[in-house]
């Protein structure tokens, strides 16, 4: 892995102006060769990174390349597997997350989440968005939560929908619908940051439409940083792009992941700069 | 269609469709599940018609209460279960309040917090193990520690508090496999959506993975106190007496005591005849008391299962 370090690393693979792009707003995330591993084994390396404020950031990329793995390192999700270690620098408005003072728990209260398959809690609706803030100390009961409630709800354009059976159980909802409510139990602790990990993978084009509007409008708000395998959805809701690719190394027979370009979506989807990217996007491999 | 597959027919399909080919291994697995089924009804049937003749009829003739509040005496027609009955519920009690949050406690660390690591492993192995010993082991072991070991201050020596503690320790890694059991049922995507709004693992385990894990948690618990309290040998070690002196006071726990199992046991070695349907009598108690717990577990498990 040492000896034949690849081609990539040599140029710089953060765009960091584009003609083409949007103004550079702050800088909430700056990756520096970023290396994940589980036991010895390196799942991806080399990502230089860095997240804008109040864009969509999207990570696209074939299965394993390790898109997923990045993305749990950003709210810590990875430290919740034994085996998982982080080399390299990933700083969070310019602290190092990794640090041992930081407070992981912390961390997640201000990077919210939301999974590939809807995980709403085995509780009413209520209950669910009522979840973060109560542990946060943000509001324990009465109007206050009521309020909090309502208003991720409708963040999450969920609120028409459910407003009169905010008592029943949350597993009642559709496939949508629950994802809608994952994405309101993220944003009902306030946070800064949302990492989304494939988060239409299990929903039909209708309720994907819906959380892709969802997106564009609490973008305004918050940092977006998504996950996605569907390359349209990533040309559709993105500011940015990231494309991941998978190296095979053929000592050891084992897929490392890496990120082989990083620009905005308008430059990444009609003038990449790198060949496997543009075979990526115009459907070519992967 | 037509032009990959030339040869299927309407005709063919509606003839393989409607022909019934037998599934002879799946019809023998079938029969042998049913079997199976039946031998443990079987046998359960012969257990309770194997008492039930003598023991019911001296149940009658003596009234059920009256056997059952009647205390030990050394003439068959007059003894009762009443001092086994104190003692049985009063380890129960103590087994409930001993082994259920240790053993929930033992499960939360070895599944929620405890890396996998050589030593963990070596636990759930020694644990499993120590599920299976045999129960006259563990009197010997509450013999040494309750009774006449560092701990007889506390228990009084052969008393009701060392049988439950004793028996406790029995029942002891069976709820902690089956907490463990159930805690690792819990879907990891529940854990995450809770670390994902900035959960510590105290409250993610608290507020997510116990009430989810609690009905399993249940039965487990309840199948363990079911078995620690059916043991005769660890009572019969720990100094179970089955005589006039035998207790019998509720919340005397340090005094003499004795358990329906002992009671069973010390009965049926008795030569003469009519001890026999006392005896009978003693285990459709103890098991219309084992069938009440049962229940009640059950019944809190259920309790459980329909907050979710």
């Amino acid at each position: 892995m040492t000896t034949s370090e690849p081609t990539i690393v040599q140029r710089p693979v953060v765009a960091e102006q584009s003609a083409a792009g949007p103004a550079n707003p702050a800088v909430v995330y700056e990756t520096n060769d970023l290396a994940v591993f589980y036991g010895a084994f390196k799942a991806v390396r080399d990502v230089n990174i860095n997240i804008h404020q109040h864009e969509i950031t999207a990570f696209i990329g074939p299965s394993g390349c390790g898109k997923t793995t990045v993305l749990r390192c950003f709210n810590r999700m990875n430290d919740l597997i034994d085996i998982a270690r982080v080399e390299g620098k990933l700083l969070y408005h310019g602290i190092d997350l990794y640090d041992r003072a930081v407070n992981p728990v912390e961390v997640r209260r201000r990077v919210g989440m939301v999974f590939q398959k809807p995980n709403p809690f085995p509780k009413s609706i209520y209950e669910n968005i009522a979840y973060g803030p109560r542990l946060a100390g943000l509001a324990k009961k009465g109007s206050a939560l009521d309020e909090i409630v309502e208003h991720s709800l409708r963040q999450a354009a969920l609120w028409d929908e459910v407003k009169d059976r905010l008592n029943d159980s949350a597993l009642g909802l559709s496939g949508g619908q629950q994802q809608r409510l994952c994405i309101g139990r993220a944003l009902a602790v306030n946070p800064e940051v949302v990492l989304m990990d494939e988060p239409c993978s299990a929903l039909d084009p209708i309720a994907t439409g819906r959380i892709e509007d969802l997106m564009e409008e609490i973008k305004k708000r918050y940092t977006i940083i998504i996950v996605t395998h569907n390359m349209q959805q990533a040309a559709r809701v993105s500011d940015r792009c990231a494309f991941f690719t998978t190296e095979v190394n053929e000592v050891s027979d084992t897929r490392t992941g890496m990120l082989v370009e990083y620009d905005t979506t308008d430059k990444m989807f009609s003038n990449p700069s790198d060949e496997r990217t543009e075979n990526y996007v115009t459907g070519r491999f992967g | 269609m037509a032009a990959t597959a030339p040869h299927i027919t309407t005709e063919m399909v509606q003839a393989r469709l409607k022909g019934q080919k037998a599934d002879v291994s799946g019809a023998i697995f079938k029969y042998l599940l049913w079997a199976c089924l039946g031998v443990v009804l079987i046998s359960l049937i012969a257990l309770i018609y194997s008492v039930s003749g003598e023991g019911l009829e001296k149940l009658n003739a003596r009234g059920l209460l009256n056997f059952m509040n009647a205390p030990f005496s050394i003439r068959p027609e007059r003894t009762g279960v009443y001092q086994g009955i104190v003692g049985t519920v009063t380890s129960a009690v103590i087994v409930a309040l001993v082994a259920f949050p240790l053993g929930v406690c033992a499960a939360i660390y070895l599944e929620e917090y405890a890396s996998d690591n050589w030593f963990t492993r070596l636990v759930d192995v020694v644990t499993r193990n120590l599920a299976g010993v045999p129960a006259v082991v563990y009197g010997l072991l509450g013999l040494a520690i309750f009774v006449r070991g560092p701990l007889e201050g506390l228990t009084g020596g052969r008393s009701v508090l060392s049988a439950g503690l004793t028996l406790a320790v029995l029942a002891l890694p069976i709820v902690i496999i089956t907490s463990a059991e159930a805690i690792r049922a819990v879907p990891q995507s529940l854990r995450e959506g809770g670390y994902g709004v900035g959960a510590t693992r105290w409250e993610v385990t608290r507020t997510l993975v116990l009430p989810n894990a609690l009905p399993a948690i249940l039965t487990g618990t309840i199948l363990a106190l079911a078995r620690a309290l059916g043991e005769a040998a660890p009572l019969l070690l720990v100094g179970a007496k089955d005589s006039v002196f035998s207790g019998g006071d509720w919340g005397d726990l340090r005094g003499d005591f004795t358990a329906l199992p002992s009671i069973i046991t010390d009965w049926s070695t008795r030569p003469a005849e009519n001890w026999n349907a006392s005896t009978q009598a003693a285990i459709l108690v103890t098991l219309a008391i084992v069938l009440g717990m049962n229940t009640v577990g059950i019944l809190l498990r259920n309790r459980f299962d329909k907050k979710k």
